[in-house]
């Protein structure tokens, strides 16, 4: 299997360390894994992406222009990686703040009110982490167990009273998630872990 | 030769007497040159302080580039102004050992201020030795940036103009507004009671960075009598009128 | 044990200095390389192997501490990107012109001037050519994932002390940036005091207690001596490129065309050649590991047997040169190559290998 993900927003998002949560998600699970950001002043308040590969074999290029798997959290991001998203592929966003929602036919695509619920549930912190909670339901690559690993290893032995939280916010993500447009025979939450895999 | 330079050294006559230290290659200075009297002072320091087995120099660009020859300890040359970043690292990874520097006026206060100024600000636990001969020696008498106003140099033929130059860099003075440099002191080497006092000087800024007290900065008013075109004798009468008054000597700061 | 981490090229980058046992690290933060001195004061190894970290006021202060460092035979090393690497271009002759080893890194950002904070590859000819005045040459060390970010480390000074030189690892924002899963080596000690005054007897100031006085200079004034020293080093290079090459082939056994790419540009290199492969082209790739010493045998060799050339590179075409000149031109060879900051597709560039060699 081969998966190339690309998780787009907003910098202060949570973009970076939810793509790297991912990415030691996979090396729990034994697959190999490039986590790609992208970098500089653009961080700071503008857009910020971060490109993941996980792979049961050796990965060649960090650097792809096209994606299995698409999130996108602002219009920017919509705007830029909608078109990138490989026929057949997924992509999941979150609609708070989206002006034009995605219009292809030939691609999933999957809602997470990731916003909304962190703002009634007072707690915008665990934000990224009800969108991962989306991304590994409806795109099963690595399992709930190995996410948890992941996030236990990404984060600071000193913030781990809050692990509970964020590990709470994967599981209302992976309920929260809603199908809006699912191309037949590819991936669903249903659907067997390899039904993406090209 | 003639009769009248003919002179017999006789052991009950000798005050002075060239310091262990010093290496028998022939200096490459010129006659009269302060540079000579300063190597001696170091030798005879670092002997007395029985420290030369764990000495290591730095030695710069400029008239001073093979002080390597002169004195029997481990040197480093370093590119033009940067003997204190050398320092910096060779005092941080061998915290036990000596090391100084010795520097000219273009090297520490031109084009090596940047890497001076910070290596004082951090407090490195080394000696700064600064020769000020307010000319650039070994390129042929250019200015410096401690050349006097009106000094006639290669760069300034018609006298150093505040207009166009600046003024004469103090840079003595300004570093004892840094936290980091413990002592800084103002010699010269004109006679033989500043020569004294200026071992005294050099012995003492060796012994507070061995004890770990921070940077020690001595500078020694120095003469150039060839980039000042001027006999010796000449040489040390012109620094005494214009050089001393420009640059005080004595201490600027000793905590 | 092995301990496999996902990391940052930069931050194992300071991991990998500190088990291999450097004794200092002096730096100047710019992007795209800051993690480095980042991770060194968050480890905080003065605490535990007694490694020396300092932030330095310039990029020339810092090359100038290596020099210091070196000097007395201590494993010194510092980081820097494009613009800082120009900086320590003269401290890096003098470390050259004094036989001193060191370890320097430049993950390279897009240029000239300024430019850009963005992955490149157009300090080549800077790091394999005239890093700085006087002819000297530097072994230069390409790293393609994060595993050899970790693994240069300590190769790098094994061969910066095997020669008396110092070695660059070119690497780029890329491989500085990204994460990968890394596996961590064991830590090693530093070298005593007592094994630096033995081993390093006959040049290292490390005060002359039991020896003559050592000096550690690049002047020489006499023109004949100073060839004679020119000749001493030339000879060394010639050692270092009899023994020191290093590259990687991927599908090179059967093929018919030959991309050369060195660095992530290789990474890209290697998708365009699953790319070709799926459409029946026998592409295969050549990375060179080593920039200098460069594996021009191993080119001349698969020149013979190829029908075509293409050199990938971040750059407006540098490698290209020393692929032509390795190949005798002996068949086409192409340069495709993004700057300031782009980084190509894989994609684009196997386009582009097809518009050069149409089945």
């Amino acid at each position: 299997m081969k998966q190339e993900i690309i998780i787009a927003g907003f910098g202060g998002q949570g973009v970076l360390s939810m793509g790297k949560i991912l990415a030691y998600s996979g090396v729990m699970q034994g697959l190999e894994v490039t986590w790609m950001p992208s970098y500089g002043p653009e961080m700071r308040g503008g857009t910020a992406n971060v490109t993941v590969i996980l792979s049961d074999r050796r990965i060649s290029s960090p650097i792809v222009h096209e994606f299995d798997t698409a999130v996108v959290l602002n219009q920017q991001s919509m705007d830029k990686f909608e078109p990138q998203v490989k026929p057949g592929g997924i992509l999941i966003y979150d609609p708070n703040g989206i002006t034009r929602h995605p219009e292809r036919k030939d691609i999933s695509i999957y809602r997470i009110g990731a916003t909304a619920h962190a703002a009634k549930a007072g707690n915008p912190r665990v934000f990224n982490m009800v969108v991962l909670g989306a991304l590994i339901q409806v795109s099963p690559n690595v399992t709930l167990e190995n996410a948890y690993k992941g996030l236990a290893k990404s984060l600071p032995e000193r913030v781990h009273k809050t692990l509970p939280a964020n590990e709470a916010a994967i599981r209302t993500g992976m309920e929260l998630v809603e199908t809006a447009q699912v191309v037949p025979g590819l991936a669903t939450g249903e659907a067997p872990a390899n039904a993406v895999i090209r | 030769m003639s009769e009248e330079f003919k002179v017999e050294i006789k052991p009950e006559n000798l005050v002075y007497q060239k310091p262990a230290l010093t290496t028998d290659a022939t200096m490459h200075y010129c006659p009269g040159c302060s540079h000579g009297t300063v190597h001696s002072l170091i030798a005879e320091v670092i002997e007395e302080m029985g420290i030369q087995d764990s000495t290591i120099g730095v030695s710069p660009v400029g008239c001073s580039v093979f002080a390597y020859n002169y004195i029997d300890i481990d040197w480093a040359e370093a590119a033009h102004g940067r003997a204190c970043a050398l320092a910096t690292a060779m005092k941080r990874l061998n915290p036990g050992k000596m090391v100084f520097t010795y520097q000219g006026d273009g090297d520490l206060a031109a084009i090596g201020t940047g890497e001076t100024i910070h290596a004082c600000n951090r407090g490195e636990n080394i000696a700064i030795i600064f020769i000020n001969n307010a000319i650039y020696g070994m390129t042929g008498g250019q200015m410096a940036p401690t050349t006097l106003v009106g000094m006639k140099t290669a760069t300034t033929p018609e006298g150093r103009r505040v207009d166009l130059h600046g003024y004469p860099f103090k840079i003595a003075e300004m570093l004892t507004h840094l936290d980091g440099v413990s002592y800084i002191t103002r010699q010269s080497v004109n006679n033989p009671v500043n020569v004294r006092r200026a071992k005294k000087a050099i012995r003492k800024g060796f012994e507070k960075a061995m004890a770990g007290k921070g940077t020690s900065f001595i500078e020694i008013v120095a003469t150039c009598n060839s980039g000042w075109k001027l006999s010796p004798v000449e040489a040390n009468r012109w620094m005494e009128e214009h050089m001393h008054p420009v640059y005080p000597l004595g201490d600027l700061k000793d905590i | 044990m092995e301990e496999v981490r996902l990391m940052k090229g930069n931050e194992v980058l300071a991991e990998a200095a500190i088990r291999c046992g450097c004794d200092g690290y002096f730096g100047y933060p710019i992007t795209p390389q800051s993690e480095v001195l980042e991770t060194l004061m968050e480890l905080k190894p003065w605490e535990t192997t007694g490694m020396v970290v300092l932030q330095a006021e310039s990029e020339i202060a810092a090359i100038n501490m290596l020099y210091g460092g070196a000097a007395t035979g201590k494993r010194v090393m510092t980081s820097s990107s494009s613009p800082g690497i120009s900086l320590m271009s003269e401290g890096l002759s003098y470390l050259a012109g004094a036989e001193l080893p060191c370890v320097v890194v430049n993950v390279q950002r897009g240029g000239p001037g300024l430019g850009t904070i963005q992955p490149s590859q157009s300090d080549y000819f800077q790091a394999t050519k005239a890093p700085g005045h006087g002819g000297f040459r530097m072994i230069v060390l390409a790293p393609f994932s994060v595993q050899e970010m970790h693994d240069f480390v300590g190769l790098a000074f094994d061969l910066a002390f095997k020669y008396r030189t110092p070695v660059m690892i070119l690497s780029d924002g890329v491989i500085g940036q990204m994460m990968e899963k890394v596996v961590l080596g064991p830590q090693q000690p530093r070298w005593t005091d007592e094994y630096i005054a033995e081993t390093c007897m006959d040049w290292a100031l490390t005060g002359k207690k039991g020896r003559g006085r050592n000096i550690v200079t690049s002047v020489d004034l006499d023109p004949n001596s100073h060839e004679r020293f020119n000749l001493k080093l030339q000879a060394k290079y010639r050692n270092i490129e009899e023994n020191e090459v290093r590259y990687e082939t991927v599908r090179t056994d059967d093929a018919e065309y030959l991309l050369v790419a060195y660095g992530s540009a290789a990474r890209i290199g290697e998708k365009v050649v699953e790319m070709a492969r799926e459409e029946g082209y026998r592409l295969g790739l050549l990375r060179p590991v080593t920039l200098y010493p460069f594996p021009t045998g191993p080119i001349e060799v698969l020149s013979r047997q190829v029908k075509g050339i293409l050199a990938l590179e971040m750059s407006a075409g540098q490698l290209i040169e020393d692929v032509k000149l390795a190949s005798q031109c002996r068949v086409p060879a192409y340069h495709y190559g993004r700057t300031g900051g782009v980084v190509p597709s894989p994609g684009e560039v196997y386009e582009a290998f097809k518009a050069h060699f149409p089945k």
